[in-house]
C-alpha cells in the first residue's frame, strides 16, 4: 500500500458491497421484486439480479434491492416496484433483464419513470 | 456482485451453539437451489445478542433471526432467499412485543457502537471488509498527513482512557513514551489477555474485528516511534488467534504492516504472543515479562513501562477495546468522541452482561449510561420475575453495586466512588437468589488459585480472606472475623506488588459495605438468607402441602426422605446431602429450603 489512492480505491470496489449491510435504510429507495412462484416461473429471477448488479457497480448507495412475495397479478409478472420516500409507488410489468437495466438508468438515475413499462401503461 | 448476504455470526457464543454447521447446510442448500451466485455467506463476529444465538442477519431488509436450527435452513434458503417471504417465527422478538428491525429492538436502539462498529457487519477475515467501511484509512491519514505530536494531541484532546480496568488517560501514556523517536528501540503492545470471569468484550473485537487493533497499533506505533508490536492474546481465544494470523497475514500482503508503510518512511510489523491463561499476566508487568519469554511475575514500578517496558526499552501497552477507538477517533476527531460519555470519562463501554439476566451478551453504551438502563432496557430484565439484587462490575478486582445504586452514570469515577471499578467490562448481574458472601468467596478463591505468588500480602494474605470466607459460610464465623477481614482487606490493598492483589480485597470490602447484613445472619442467626450456603441450610417438608406421592423419596439419591405412600414425608437432616434433588421434583411446592 503505497498511498490513500490505492486504499481509496479498495474501499470503491467493497462499498456497494458492504453498504447493503445498513441498519438503517428507511430513506433508500425499495425496488421490491416479486418473487412468488408465478414470479419466478416467468422470469423473476434474472431481472433480480440484474437490478441488484447494476445498483451495486453503478454505486446505488440510496437503493436497496430486495424481493417479496406473490404480488398478486400473476399475469403480469415479473413485476417490480419501486417506492421512493415521499412518492407515489411505481409499479413496472413484465419485466426483462434488458428493461430492468433501463428502470435503472432512467428512473433509479435520473428519476424518470418509464411509463411505457408500468402497470397503469395497461387497461386494467 | 451478489443481491443478498447472508450474516451468519461466527462468534465463539454462536460458534458454541452451532453456526458453523449452519454455514455449511447454508452451503449446500443454497447450491440445491442455483442460488450460490447470487446469495453471499459472510461469517461474522459477535452481533451482541448472545443469548439467543446462533443468530442471522439478512440483508438487504436486515431480516434477525435468532436461535436457527439446522432443520430451519432449507426454509430460510426456499422461503425466503428465493421467494423472499420472511420466516416470520423465526424472528426475533422482545418480550411481549412484536417482531421489529433490529436496530428498533430495545436491545439495540440504547446502544452506540464504536468499538463494536464492524463486530457482526463485516466478514472479520476480509481485509478488503474492513476496507470497504473505512479501515486503515486512519493509518493512512496519521502516516500522509500528520505528525508523531498531532497525533497524540488529538488522543490527549479526546480523553480517551485505558479500557483494560484502571482508566488511565491513553494520550498521556503515548506522550510518556514518545521522546526520544527514532534514536531508541520501542514497543507497541496490546493486552488482548482478557482475564475477568464473564468478561468477553476483548475476545470479540478480536474475532470480529481484528484489522482494528492492527490498525490502531500501526497508529500508536508512528506516535512514539516503534517499529514492533505485540498482542498478547490467551491461547483460550483460539478463533482469535486464528482470525489475527490471518488479518495479519493480509496486512503484510497488502504492505499495511511492514516496511515503508505508505511510502511515508514508516515500518511497522506485529507479532503474537500466546499467553497460558494466567490471570496475572494481564498486569502489564507480567505481561511484558511474559512476553520476553520468562515466568509471568509483575514487578514493581516504577519504571513504568513507557521508560523502561518490554525488553527494558520504552513500551506502551493498551487493551484491545482502547485500540478499537484510536481510528475512529482519527477519522471523526477528537471533538466527536469527546461529545459522548461524561466530563472525565469519554466516549462508549462495552460489557459483557451475564449472570441473572435475559439479554446476556455483549452491549456497548456512552459512558453515564445508568445501569438500570443496561440492565433493564437493554438486558431485558432479570429472568423468572426475581428481584435484582446486586451487579459485580470488574470482575474478581472489582465490587458489587446494590440495588440503591442503580440509577448513578456508569462511568470510572462514580464506580470508584462507589467502592467498585469500570475494571474491563464484564457485568455480572445478581438476583436474590445470590449469596453475597458465597460471591465474596468465589472471587477470592479465583484470586488464591491465580496469585503468582510472588509477594506475600497477596499469596497468604488472599488464602486467609478466603479461609476467614468460608469459615463464615460454614456457620462457623464470628463477629470479630468482620473485623479482622476488614483489616486484612487493607492491608493486603496497601502492600501487595502488583494490581491482582492490590484489588483483590475488593469484592470483600464492597460486600461489607453494602451486604453487611448478611453476613451477620451467617454468623448470628446461623443463616444464609439467600439459601445458597449449604452448611447453613435445611430442605424440609410442609405436612399440610405434602400428597405423599413419595416422588420426593424415590428421586433422593441418599434416601433420606421416608414417609408411606399418601402420608406426610420426612427429611432425614443426617442423611441429607441438599441437592435440592427433592425440591426440583416436587409438584406440589411441599418441600422448602430455611
Amino acid at each position: 500500500m503505497k498511498s490513500l489512492a490505492e486504499l481509496k480505491a479498495i474501499r470503491d470496489r467493497m462499498q456497494g458491497e458492504v453498504n447493503m449491510r445498513e441498519d438503517d435504510n428507511s430513506n433508500h429507495i425499495r425496488v421490491v421484486v416479486g418473487m412468488a412462484t408465478c414470479g419466478i416461473a416467468s422470469g423473476a429471477r434474472p431481472v433480480l439480479n440484474k437490478l441488484a448488479e447494476d445498483v451495486q457497480a453503478k454505486h446505488l448507495d440510496n437503493v436497496v434491492v430486495t424481493q417479496t412475495g406473490c404480488i398478486g397479478l400473476c399475469q403480469y409478472e415479473p413485476i417490480v416496484e419501486v417506492y421512493e420516500p415521499g412518492k407515489e409507488k411505481v409499479t413496472y410489468i413484465k419485466m426483462t433483464p434488458e428493461k430492468a437495466d433501463e428502470v435503472v438508468e432512467q428512473h433509479l438515475i435520473r428519476g424518470q419513470v418509464l411509463g411505457k413499462y408500468t402497470l397503469s401503461s395497461t387497461n386494467l | 456482485m451478489y443481491r443478498s448476504h447472508v450474516l451468519v455470526c461466527g462468534g465463539t457464543g454462536c460458534t458454541s451453539s452451532g453456526s458453523e454447521t449452519l454455514i455449511s447446510l447454508l452451503q449446500e442448500e443454497l447450491k440445491k437451489n442455483g442460488l450460490e451466485n447470487e446469495v453471499a455467506i459472510v461469517k461474522t463476529g459477535c452481533h451482541g445478542l448472545c443469548a439467543q444465538g446462533p443468530v442471522m442477519v439478512i440483508y438487504p431488509d436486515a431480516t434477525f433471526y435468532s436461535m436457527v436450527k439446522p432443520e430451519d435452513i432449507p426454509e430460510i434458503v426456499s422461503e425466503h432467499l428465493l421467494k423472499g417471504r420472511v420466516v416470520t417465527r423465526l424472528l426475533y422478538v422482545e418480550d411481549g412485543g412484536t417482531a421489529k428491525a433490529l436496530k428498533d429492538t430495545d436491545f439495540y436502539r440504547l446502544q452506540h457502537r464504536v468499538a463494536l462498529r464492524n463486530c457482526g457487519i463485516i466478514n472479520p477475515e476480509s481485509i478488503d471488509e474492513y476496507i470497504g467501511t473505512g479501515g486503515y484509512e486512519a493509518l493512512g491519514r496519521v502516516l500522509t498527513e500528520m505528525q508523531p505530536d498531532d497525533v497524540i494531541e488529538t488522543i490527549l484532546a479526546s480523553g480517551l482512557r485505558g479500557r483494560g480496568g484502571a482508566g488511565f488517560p491513553t494520550g498521556m501514556k503515548w506522550k510518556f513514551a514518545s521522546g526520544n523517536r527514532g534514536n531508541v528501540q520501542k514497543y507497541v503492545c496490546c493486552n488482548a489477555d482478557e482475564g475477568d470471569p464473564g468478561a468477553f468484550m476483548d475476545r470479540s473485537v478480536l474475532e470480529g474485528d481484528p484489522h482494528v487493533v492492527l490498525e490502531a497499533m500501526a497508529i500508536a506505533g508512528y506516535a512514539i516511534g516503534a517499529s514492533q508490536g505485540y498482542i498478547y492474546v490467551r491461547a483460550e481465544y483460539p478463533i482469535a488467534v486464528e482470525r489475527l494470523n490471518i488479518a495479519i497475514k493480509q496486512a503484510r500482503e497488502y504492505g499495511l504492516l511492514g516496511k515503508n508503510i505508505f511510502d511515508s518512511g514508516f515500518d511497522f510489523d506485529i507479532d503474537l504472543r500466546l499467553g497460558a491463561g494466567a490471570f496475572v499476566c494481564g498486569e502489564e508487568t507480567a505481561l511484558m515479562t511474559s512476553i520476553e519469554g520468562n515466568r509471568g511475575e509483575p514487578r514493581p514500578r516504577p519504571p513504568f513501562p513507557a521508560v523502561k517496558g518490554l525488553f527494558a526499552s520504552p513500551t506502551i501497552l493498551n487493551n484491545v477495546e482502547t485500540y478499537a477507538n484510536i481510528p475512529q477517533i482519527i477519522l471523526n476527531g477528537a471533538e466527536w468522541f469527546a461529545s459522548m460519555g461524561t466530563e472525565k470519562s469519554k466516549g462508549t463501554k462495552v460489557f459483557a452482561v451475564n449472570g441473572k439476566i435475559n439479554n446476556t451478551g455483549l452491549v456497548e453504551v456512552p459512558m453515564g449510561t445508568t445501569l438500570r438502563t443496561i440492565i433493564e432496557d437493554i438486558g431485558g430484565g432479570i429472568p423468572n420475575g426475581k428481584k435484582f439484587k446486586a451487579a459485580q462490575t470488574g470482575g474478581p478486582s472489582g465490587g458489587c453495586i446494590p440495588a440503591e445504586h442503580m440509577d448513578i452514570p456508569i462511568d470510572y469515577d462514580n464506580l470508584i466512588s462507589i467502592g467498585s471499578m469500570m475494571g474491563s467490562g464484564g457485568l455480572i448481574v445478581m438476583d436474590e437468589d445470590t449469596c453475597m458472601v458465597d460471591i465474596a468467596k468465589f472471587f477470592l478463591e479465583f484470586t488464591v488459585d491465580e496469585s503468582c505468588g510472588k509477594c506475600t500480602p497477596c499469596r497468604i494474605g488472599t488464602k486467609r480472606l478466603y479461609e476467614m470466607l468460608d469459615k463464615i459460610t460454614r456457620g462457623e464465623g464470628t463477629l470479630e472475623d468482620l473485623d479482622k477481614m476488614e483489616e486484612l482487606c487493607y492491608y493486603i490493598k496497601d502492600n501487595a506488588l502488583c494490581g491482582l492483589g492490590q484489588t483483590a480485597p475488593n469484592p470483600v470490602l464492597s460486600t461489607l459495605r453494602y451486604f453487611r447484613d448478611e453476613y451477620i445472619a451467617h454468623i448470628v442467626d446461623k443463616k444464609c438468607p439467600a439459601g445458597v450456603c449449604k452448611a447453613l441450610l435445611s430442605y424440609k417438608i410442609d405436612a399440610d402441602k405434602c400428597k405423599g406421592c413419595t416422588l420426593c423419596a424415590r428421586n433422593c439419591p441418599n434416601g433420606a426422605i421416608s414417609g408411606k405412600l399418601k402420608e406426610p414425608h420426612v427429611i432425614d437432616q443426617s442423611k441429607c446431602l441438599k441437592c435440592g434433588a427433592c425440591m426440583e421434583k416436587c409438584r406440589f411446592g411441599a418441600i422448602y429450603k430455611e
